[in-house]
């Protein structure tokens, strides 16, 4: 049989007819969630006999040493079995990649540092066992915020500069040139599912990990080096996440290996799960960034130039603040053409948690810096920011400040000019400033941004993957790929994907879950390339399979599916594959940091509408329009949830969610303040638009990807920014015309309240 | 036997320890699909349904949501309660599970059978019917009459909320056959007196107030409780253990009712959507309050005692009780005795309430000012703690103000009058310089903290808006 090939499009993103890929189907587990028969890690405690449960002790101090730790008296606590500290550990005493993560510190990095954990046979015994443990410490003094450690010099990790061209000169050439300081906070995960391992040995001393991890590869490895045995002697498997967002790609790796660990030395199943407080005080998050910057405009607003160090906070241990730092300095440009540039990264060491991986992956950082700088120097410069954005807009052969070459920017001006139009931007601006000069105690306000997102791992070697599907005697088809599922839709896709790709019903094809026995070496499920790549791996292994079938399918008159799978099995024909997958094109010199780091760039834009109560800051978003490219979606319904989700989770960070830790210099000195729920607020549904619209960019097929398809879980949460941006537009109605508006992030209703109060006093002034 | 019966089987209570919350007691019993996400009553994730006596005093039995993660599991002896998994399964799906599950409405799928349950309570409402013009009412309520205000104590980190509030507005009605929905035309089960020993704890259900009073007198130590949204934050959040824990939630003496025109009586133990029902807007200050004080699912539970009894600084019923100049009864085996609200905080967390003693009823005396009016200042509109709120009760006669009551939460240890904005109020016209010079007056009130939630600048400056902002929406 041969495929009807579409007019575009590569083998690897030609569909077949009638493909399976693009039809909007539900989650492949949404049946199992809605009924509350869906399993996560914790369910399985129950299912499991004999459990002991693990609590830590955490250090009340954010920078110390350790001078005595006595574990006698936790086991004078009934039921307390066993605690763990650093002599128990067999292997390396270390927890990251980066080997600057001891498992058990000797020195205490900030406030929250687990230093031992107790095993009892409840949680409850467990928790007065920690209780019970007498540990005395020797304070030291305590960075907290990036200006303290840039006071101080406290930097951690690569110092890269990314340039081109001659920025003094590009400043030289400019009508205007601005200066200032951004800086802004992080963002805490808070997936509704806390981190949770549970973890047994067999009879062999086969240690199996089941894991609530993004990255259960890389979660093996450093359950193999603590316990000092090899990979193979590790299995970790993950179900399925309620929810990851990046915060369980590096960071469950030292919680699995203290239940592997424990579970080593008792011989029993050991369960670690955070509580909600632990996983708060405990746990890497957003990076937030201190960004100083100066920018250049020509007479028509365009771009010069842009000077800019970017400082990340990466807390304690390095973790991935490198990559994070990177992909800041690679979106700093967003959507336009900056001729000469100079940015400089660096991350600052601080005495809090280790910030880690967050959907965008230092993205929307790097965004945050060019949209705030626009909003503010827009009015200065007389321009509408929606013009100004668009003005400066990459134009076809036209290429980033790392070399890559910008493929199809048209597509964002058509995002752009779709979005516009459908959400009727230029009435809706007028008809808001009448209703503003109107309205004395309520300003509403809109703003139209664009987003560029880089698809792909910045580190080439993380772009590949692998996948197994086997077709039994029956003809039904398992998949097991080395991707997770946290709620992204990627097992969905795969679905659809392998149906597709065989050319069997949907129903045909189960997914089985994501363990390294299965398939080794796999990157994490993050930089939303998952579908990419997995997605190539599975097409991979369908096709091997049916390449085989094919001389079996050529002496059959049309057979079914089944018969075609019992004749090949009769032949002797191999029914089970192993795909693979890499990404072509991929290029990036860390050192110079250039190259072509990304096959290619997703691209939307949106309009948001806020009002703004003036007594307050308090704040509604009246309503948004999204178009965003998915190129052409593997599946619809799952690809709108990642666009809609995102970017309220976006919101989030920019407007509500705040991270406060203690900086005074009292006894409670870096401890995180918000770390419940109960005072770090999460979008709910007051936060949902009043109206929101989101359509999928049309004729965007991208011929370098699995049927055409493209990334979709990070690139629509930088689109809150435009809430941002009309927040901004909203304060500066309560001033002058050409005030400029400076916006704290997040722009809770504090920081909008004090905003507007700076308009105002302007305006009194001129 | 103490047991509950979840999901039409009894389950046990013997052994579990009296600290041991519903949530947990579901988990270790095998239903796995309530799920902790915070084990504080913020999120939602552990939310289930109990049959209980209709909010609006009616015979019948209503399906509430509750967070389960929050009440102890000795607190439901005797009573019935339904889980996701009760509600429906694969292959035989519940309505609300089917809509949610076609439309997207679950992605990591861990929130999800909270919200199954929120929105279960809210699919049986006895009152809830469709909106006259077919067309939904405003964005929080749709044609099918579902108040989204039921699921604003679920959050979801994943979907972002539309995909839900379209499964909400898509569902129909229960079909007569419903088994769950039948379940409402018989009355509630009804409270069972408890006694659950622990090894450090003991959990009791007194039959009677007088009973509860005799404990109460008895154990200098004993932790009264109500709606347990309080003291289940501290069992979990700050291990609190032990003691006696008496129950005082379902003593019908504390659960009186009665409007007057001379006053409003409410009793102490009533959950605040009873006190909102009953009420019908007979006290549009109390409904204002209770519109904004946390979520649905914590409402159901929540009592006018309790946010009285923890003596919160930040709690929203006393400033707004304070300007309605409630009083609280107060009874202990001796006796009882009612008091200005005004004159029971002490300090912080501080009363003159005795130790053996128990609200149990608030007063409101009628008629209450003509411009009433409560303001709550908090990063979030649904579901958060106030940052600062003020409770307004204004006499205007002729354009002048009569008479002033204002009562402040979040600005100082406790809950305390503006008494010097009152007097600032007070004989002078209702007009723009009055109210300039009042502001002015009451940003100066109290003593506000900078904390997580606000800073001390922030809170002064609302409490000058706040009036300035009552009259502009009260002058249009
Ligand atoms: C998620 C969440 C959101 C919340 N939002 C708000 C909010 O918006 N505004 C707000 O004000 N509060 C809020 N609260 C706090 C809490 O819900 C209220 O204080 C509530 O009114 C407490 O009532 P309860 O019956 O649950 O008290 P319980 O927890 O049962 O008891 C609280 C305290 O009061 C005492 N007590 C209870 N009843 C009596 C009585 N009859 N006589 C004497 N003492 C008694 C108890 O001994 C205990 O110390 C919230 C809590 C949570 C968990
Ligand atoms: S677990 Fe979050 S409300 Fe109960
Ligand atoms: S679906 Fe993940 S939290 Fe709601």
């Amino acid at each position: 049989m041969t495929t009807i090939a579409r007019p575009v499009g590569t083998p690897l993103s030609r569909r077949p007819d009638d493909p399976v890929v693009g039809t909007p189907l539900p989650h492949e587990s949404a049946v199992l969630h809605v009924t509350g028969q869906a399993l996560y890690t914790d369910d399985l405690v129950g299912r499991t006999s004999n459990v002991l449960h693990a609590h830590p002790v955490q250090a009340p101090h954010a920078h110390a040493t350790i001078t005595g730790l006595d574990v006698a008296a936790a086991y004078d606590v009934p039921g307390v079995v066993r605690v763990l500290t650093d002599a128990d550990v067999p292997g390396t005493n270390d927890a990251g990649v980066k080997h600057d993560e001891p498992l058990f510190p000797t020195e205490v990095m900030y406030h929250g540092h687990a230093i031992c954990w107790v095993l009892g046979e409840s949680l409850e015994a467990a928790r007065q066992g920690a209780a019970a443990v007498r540990a005395t410490y020797a304070e030291l003094p305590a960075l907290l915020t990036v200006e303290e450690a840039i006071a101080a010099a406290s930097f951690q990790g690569a110092r890269p500069t990314l340039a081109r061209g001659d920025s003094a000169a590009g400043m030289g050439r400019a009508a205007r040139v601005f200066e200032g300081v951004t800086s802004f906070a992080g963002q805490e995960h808070f997936y509704l599912e806390t981190h949770c391992s549970l973890a047994l040995v067999d009879e062999n001393g086969q240690v199996f990990v089941q894991s609530s991890t993004q990255h259960p590869t890389e979660t093996q490895e450093i359950v193999a080096h603590v316990l000092s045995v090899p990979s193979h002697a590790v299995t970790v498997q993950c179900l399925r996440m309620g929810g990851g967002f990046g915060g369980k790609e590096m960071q469950p790796h030292g919680l699995a290996a203290v239940a592997a660990l424990g579970a080593t030395l008792t011989g029993r199943p050991v369960r670690v799960r955070l509580t909600r407080a632990q996983d708060m005080t405990m746990t890497g998050k957003r990076h937030g960034f201190h960004a100083a910057w100066t920018a250049g405009f020509d007479a028509d607003g365009l771009f010069t130039a842009l000077e800019a160090t970017l400082t990340s906070d990466g807390g304690w241990s390095l973790d991935l603040s490198e990559p994070v730092l990177s992909r800041a300095m690679c979106h700093v440009d967003n959507a336009y053409w900056i001729p000469d540039i100079t940015v400089h990264g660096r991350i600052a060491r601080t005495h809090k948690t280790s910030q880690t991986a967050f959907r965008g992956f230092g993205g929307p950082q790097g965004m945050l810096v060019i949209e705030d700088i626009i909003g503010r120097c827009a009015p200065a410069l007389g321009i509408d920011p929606a013009e100004l954005r668009r003005r400066n807009f990459y134009a076809e052969g036209q290429a980033t400040p790392y070399g890559q070459p910008v493929r199809h920017p048209g597509r964002l001006l058509a995002a752009w000019e779709q979005v516009a139009g459908t959400s009727s931007l230029a009435a809706r601006r007028a008809e808001i400033d009448r209703w503003n000069g109107r309205e004395r105690h309520r300003k509403r306000g809109i703003a139209i941004t664009p987003v560029k997102f880089g698809i792909s791992f910045n580190l080439t070697a993380f772009n590949q993957a692998g996948a197994l599907v086997h077709v039994y005697k029956d003809g039904s088809v398992l998949v097991t790929h080395g991707g997770t599922e946290m709620g992204q839709g990627l097992h969905t896709k795969m679905l659809q994907v392998a149906a597709t790709a065989l050319r069997v019903p949907l129903e045909r094809v189960r997914l089985a879950p994501t363990r390294t026995d299965k398939v080794p070496n796999t990157s994490a499920t993050a930089a939303s390339a998952s579908a990419d790549l997995n997605g190539g791996a599975v097409k991979d292994a369908c096709e091997q399979i049916l390449g085989r079938l094919e001389p079996i399918r050529d002496q059959l008159r049309d057979p079914s599916w089944e018969e075609l799978v019992a004749a090949a099995y009769r032949e002797r024909v191999q029914l089970w594959a192993a795909g693979f997958y890499k990404t072509e094109g991929l290029s990036w010199d860390a050192a110079a940091m250039s190259g072509h780091p990304f096959k290619y760039f997703a691209y939307g834009a949106a309009v948001s509408e806020v009002e703004v109560d003036g007594f307050t800051g308090a704040y509604t978003t009246r309503r948004v329009d999204i178009v965003h490219d998915v190129g052409d979606s593997l599946s619809p319904l799952v690809d709108l949830g990642q666009i809609e989700g995102g970017f309220v989770q976006g919101a989030g960070w920019l407007t509500l969610e705040d991270l406060r830790w203690d900086v005074s210099d009292g006894p409670g000195r870096g401890r995180l303040t918000t770390q419940a729920a109960s005072t770090y607020k999460l979008p709910s549904f007051s936060e949902l638009p009043e109206q929101f619209h989101v359509a999928l960019l049309d004729e965007a097929h991208e011929d370098g990807v699995v049927y055409g398809s493209k990334a979709v879980g990070e690139p629509p949460l930088m689109l809150a920014l435009s809430v941002r941006e009309a927040l901004r537009d909203a304060c500066a109605a309560f001033g002058p015309a050409g005030h400029s508006v400076e916006l704290a992030s997040p722009a809770t209703p504090e920081a909008v309240y004090w905003a507007l109060c700076a308009a105002r006093a302007a305006g009194r002034a001129s | 036997m103490a047991e509950i019966v979840v999901n039409g089987r009894p389950r046990d209570l013997t052994g579990v320890p009296p600290h041991t919350n519903v949530l947990d007691f579901l988990r270790a019993a095998g239903l796995t699909g309530a799920k902790e996400g915070c084990a504080e009553g913020e999120c939602g994730a552990c939310a289930v349904m109990v049959a209980r006596p209709a909010a609006d005093g009616s015979e019948a039995a209503e399906w509430t949501a509750i967070n389960s993660c929050l009440v102890p599991a000795a607190a439901l002896d005797g009573q019935e309660v339904v889980t996701a998994e009760g509600l429906g399964a694969p292959g035989a799906l519940h309505p609300v599970q089917q809509e949610l599950a076609a439309r997207g409405g679950s992605q990591c799928g861990y929130c999800t059978p909270g919200f199954v349950c929120s929105m279960g309570a809210e699919y049986y409402r006895a009152d809830r019917a469709p909106a006259g013009d077919g067309g939904p009412r405003d964005q929080y309520h749709g044609a099918n009459g579902f108040d989204l205000h039921a699921i604003s104590g679920n959050l979801c980190r994943c979907t972002g909320y539309r995909p839900i509030k379209d499964a909400a507005f898509a569902l129909g009605f229960p079909p007569a056959d419903d088994v769950i929905g039948l379940r409402r035309t018989a009355a509630a089960p009804a409270a069972m007196a408890t006694e659950l020993r622990g090894d450090e704890a003991t959990y009791v259900r007194p039959a009677s107030l007088a009973e509860a009073l005799y404990l109460l007198g008895e154990d200098a130590g004993a932790v009264v409780v109500a709606g347990s949204t309080d003291w289940g934050v501290d069992v979990n959040l700050r291990g609190r253990r032990g003691g006696l824990v008496i129950a005082v939630d379902r003593l019908p003496e504390l659960r009186g009712f009665s409007v007057t025109d001379a006053e409003v009586r409410m009793g102490a133990a009533l959950t605040l959507t009873e006190i909102d029902r009953r009420l019908a807007g007979r006290l549009p200050l109390v409904s204002a309050l209770i519109a904004q004080f946390g979520s649905r699912l914590i409402r159901n539970s929540a009592t006018l005692g309790g946010n009285l009894g923890t003596g919160s600084p930040i709690g929203d019923a006393p400033p707004g009780l304070l300007a309605l100049e409630a009083s609280v009864v107060l009874a202990s085996a001796e006796g009882s005795r009612t008091l200005p609200l005004a004159d029971y905080f002490t300090g912080y967390r501080e009363s003159t309430r005795r130790p053996d003693e128990l609200i149990t009823e608030v007063v409101v005396p009628r008629p209450v000012s003509g411009l009433t009016a409560f303001h709550k200042i908090a990063k979030r509109p649904f579901d958060d703690i106030s940052s600062v709120a003020v409770g307004y009760a204004l006499d205007l006669v002729d354009g002048v103000v009569r008479r002033a009551r204002i009562g402040l939460g979040g600005v100082a240890a406790m809950p305390i009058r503006a008494l010097a904005t009152e007097a600032a109020l007070e004989g002078r016209p209702w007009t723009a310089e009055t109210v300039d010079a009042a502001s002015a007056v009451l940003a100066a009130e109290g003593t506000p903290i900078s904390d997580q939630r606000a800073s001390a600048a922030y809170r002064s400056a609302m409490l000058g808006q706040s009036i300035r902002k009552l009259f502009a929406e009260a002058t249009p």
